[in-house]
């Protein structure tokens, strides 16, 4: 078993107050006067016998762009999955604008979804619908606009993701990657969310394609005010486009007392992080990964 | 913080029964031989097969019980969102069309074989009675009651359930159900309620047909092939084969599309990932369903005899 390992950089948000006073981005103060649009609170989560996220705690304020960064398996997209309760967590809580999501009945949280966007990893597009169907529908779900107001959004929203017209009538199945990414996104933007939740959105792409990815993903908080939360392993992408980073580590590589988030800072103090946990993974040093045997418990 | 290696090699074996024999193993080497010797091996060993046996029990009946109330939360959240409000039309549409349209041929084409399958195995013992006249009430007696609605109940089974299973358990792995959710839309309400309304309420349609086309089957048989008198063929079926026998045969048929639906439709939202998760998935909808729809119809069927004979008592002396 791992011995414990002093944490050279917190996860309280006491300490990632902080860590905020030394840098650019907002300071302590604005970060205090800013509410939390997201908290997740001491949240737990347990599949079965397997414990995937222990006493995680993160404020997200409002229009913040945090990158959660981590190894496969450390927890990453249920963090994500728990904070839009798609996964019930088996202790602790998310409040999303003050309310408890684990609170709400379900037409309720229905409701609060439709704030979200959610761009899955592998886009999560609906097989037996077109583009477009895939596209308005959100809106067909929950507005009750005219079949021309509903097309001339979902144009909109198309090329704003830059994707020709002609892929409209496509099924995603005919789709590239990357093009099927841009539809999970155009689909994610179309009722304006106030949170965009991007699920790795660069695995699996060409580096031309994530580049668009992180463009787009720039974009889209330049003309929409959006508080995003972006899971990744990618450095390059939570370098271009996050604020903040959070740093998950699995578990089974922890001693009981340590904590989940191994770092939490802005982009540029994590290439100066001290823990060479968080270093190993900056940098994507295998060192003594290479042999897994024996590790996991 | 470092772990004996008796704890490992526990927590390294899967499910109840390694910490049941974990925790026999801990007590009985501590509390029946406290010395150290060899003798102490002897009484986990002699303990070993007795709490396998009780481990594994308990975990199957663990395991039935966990999905009995599993799939029982399943049906009352879709009977809830039923009532709440009526599913979309493109929704119902082409579920009703996959269910219902799609299904009918093949039905249609079983009952017939199976009409004319009865007429063949009844003729000769019948004939050396000589009452092949009265081969019409037992074959459309045996269709209207139980081979039609199970016989519809089976081909629905295995051409419409094992394809929801694993077309609702790759809409689960590819994340697809959780997209749904996402957007704010109710994934029971959305994939599961219009599969259960279409198999719900076509079932009986389909049960009607196999039980026509059985008929007409056995008919072609009896009568052009086997030249029995038609006259009372059809007059002895009039008689046995009443309109309660009808009624109980698509009474079942009801039950059974319900079946068929929430086991299909609970086994692919439950879907283990992979390729393998979504093969398992479409399996189990089908061997599930095939059993369940056997139990109900026995149950159903020792049910509609009772209230039979009850509404009817002089039936019975008849005979």
């Amino acid at each position: 078993m791992r011995s414990a390992r002093p944490i050279s950089l917190c996860h309280a948000s006491q300490e990632f107050t902080d860590m905020m006073s030394r840098n650019t981005a907002p300071t302590a103060h604005e970060h205090d006067a800013q509410q939390a649009l997201i908290e997740v609170r001491s949240l737990h989560v347990t599949f079965g016998r397997q414990r995937v996220l222990r006493d995680i705690n993160l404020h997200v304020p409002r229009g913040q762009t945090l990158a959660i960064i981590g190894e496969s398996g450390c927890g990453k997209t249920v963090l994500m999955k728990t904070i839009i309760a798609l996964v019930r967590p088996t202790r602790g809580t998310v409040l999303f604008d003050g309310s408890d999501m684990f609170a709400l009945r379900e037409r309720e949280l229905s409701q609060q979804r439709t704030r979200f966007g959610f761009v899955f990893q592998g886009a999560a597009l609906f097989d037996s619908m077109t583009v477009f169907q895939n596209v308005a529908f959100p809106l067909k779900e929950h507005t009750r606009k005219s079949l021309e107001e509903i097309t001339s959004m979902v144009h909109a929203r198309i090329r704003e993701v830059g994707l020709p017209l002609s892929v409209l009538e496509k099924k995603p199945a005919e789709l590239s990657g990357g093009m099927r990414k841009r539809v999970g996104l155009a689909r994610a933007l179309i009722l304006e969310p106030e949170v965009m939740l991007y699920d790795e959105p660069t695995t699996g792409l060409d580096p031309i394609m994530s580049d668009v990815i992180n463009e787009l993903i720039l974009r889209t908080r330049r003309r929409h005010p959006v508080t995003s939360i972006l899971v990744t392993h990618d450095m390059r992408t939570a370098h271009k486009v996050a604020d903040r980073i959070v740093m998950l580590y699995p578990l089974s590589r922890l001693s009981a007392d340590e904590s989940q988030i191994l770092f939490d800072g802005t982009v540029d103090e994590i290439d100066h992080a001290d823990d060479p946990r968080v270093t190993q993974f900056v940098r994507g040093e295998a060192r003594e990964r290479l042999m897994e045997i024996g590790e996991a418990v | 913080m470092a772990e004996s290696p008796a704890r490992r090699g526990a927590l390294r074996r899967p499910g109840l029964l390694n910490q049941l024999l974990w925790v026999s193993e801990r007590s009985m080497a501590s509390e029946v031989t406290p010395s150290p010797t060899g003798d102490e091996l002897i009484a986990p060993r002699a303990i070993r097969p007795i709490a396998e046996w009780l481990a594994d029990l308990g975990a199957v009946v663990i395991g039935w019980i966990t999905s009995l109330g599993n799939i029982s939360l399943f049906t009352l959240r879709t009977l809830s969102w039923m009532f709440a409000r009526l599913p979309r039309r493109d929704t119902l549409l082409p579920a009703f069309y996959q269910i219902g349209v799609l299904s009918l041929p093949v039905v249609a084409l079983t009952g017939t074989f199976i009409g004319m399958v009865l007429a063949v195995q009844s003729y000769s013992q019948f004939r050396m009675l000589h009452l092949e006249t009265r081969l019409g009430a037992v074959i459309n007696m045996s269709l209207v009651r139980e081979l039609g609605p199970v016989l519809a109940a089976t081909m629905l089974a295995g051409r419409v359930g094992s394809a929801m299973a694993a077309e609702l358990g790759t809409m689960r792995v590819t994340e697809q159900i959780d997209a749904l959710a996402s957007m704010g839309a109710n994934p029971i309400f959305y994939l599961v309620v219009p599969r259960f309304l279409g198999c719900l309420l076509l079932i009986p349609a389909l049960t009607i047909m196999a039980d026509f086309m059985g008929i007409v089957g056995g008919w072609f048989y009896c009568i052009v092939i086997l030249n029995i008198d038609a006259h009372h063929y059809w007059e002895h079926s009039q008689a046995f084969v009443g309109s309660f026998d009808l009624f109980s045969g698509v009474f079942k048929s009801f039950f059974f599309g319900a079946a068929i639906s929430l086991i299909s439709c609970h086994r692919g939202f439950h879907c283990d990932p992979g390729a393998e998760g979504v093969g398992r998935a479409a399996t189990g909808a089908f061997v599930y369903s095939f059993v369940t729809i056997l139990a109900i119809d026995l149950m159903l069927g020792i049910l509609l005899d009772s209230i039979y004979y009850t509404l009817w008592p002089e039936a019975g002396r008849l005979i």
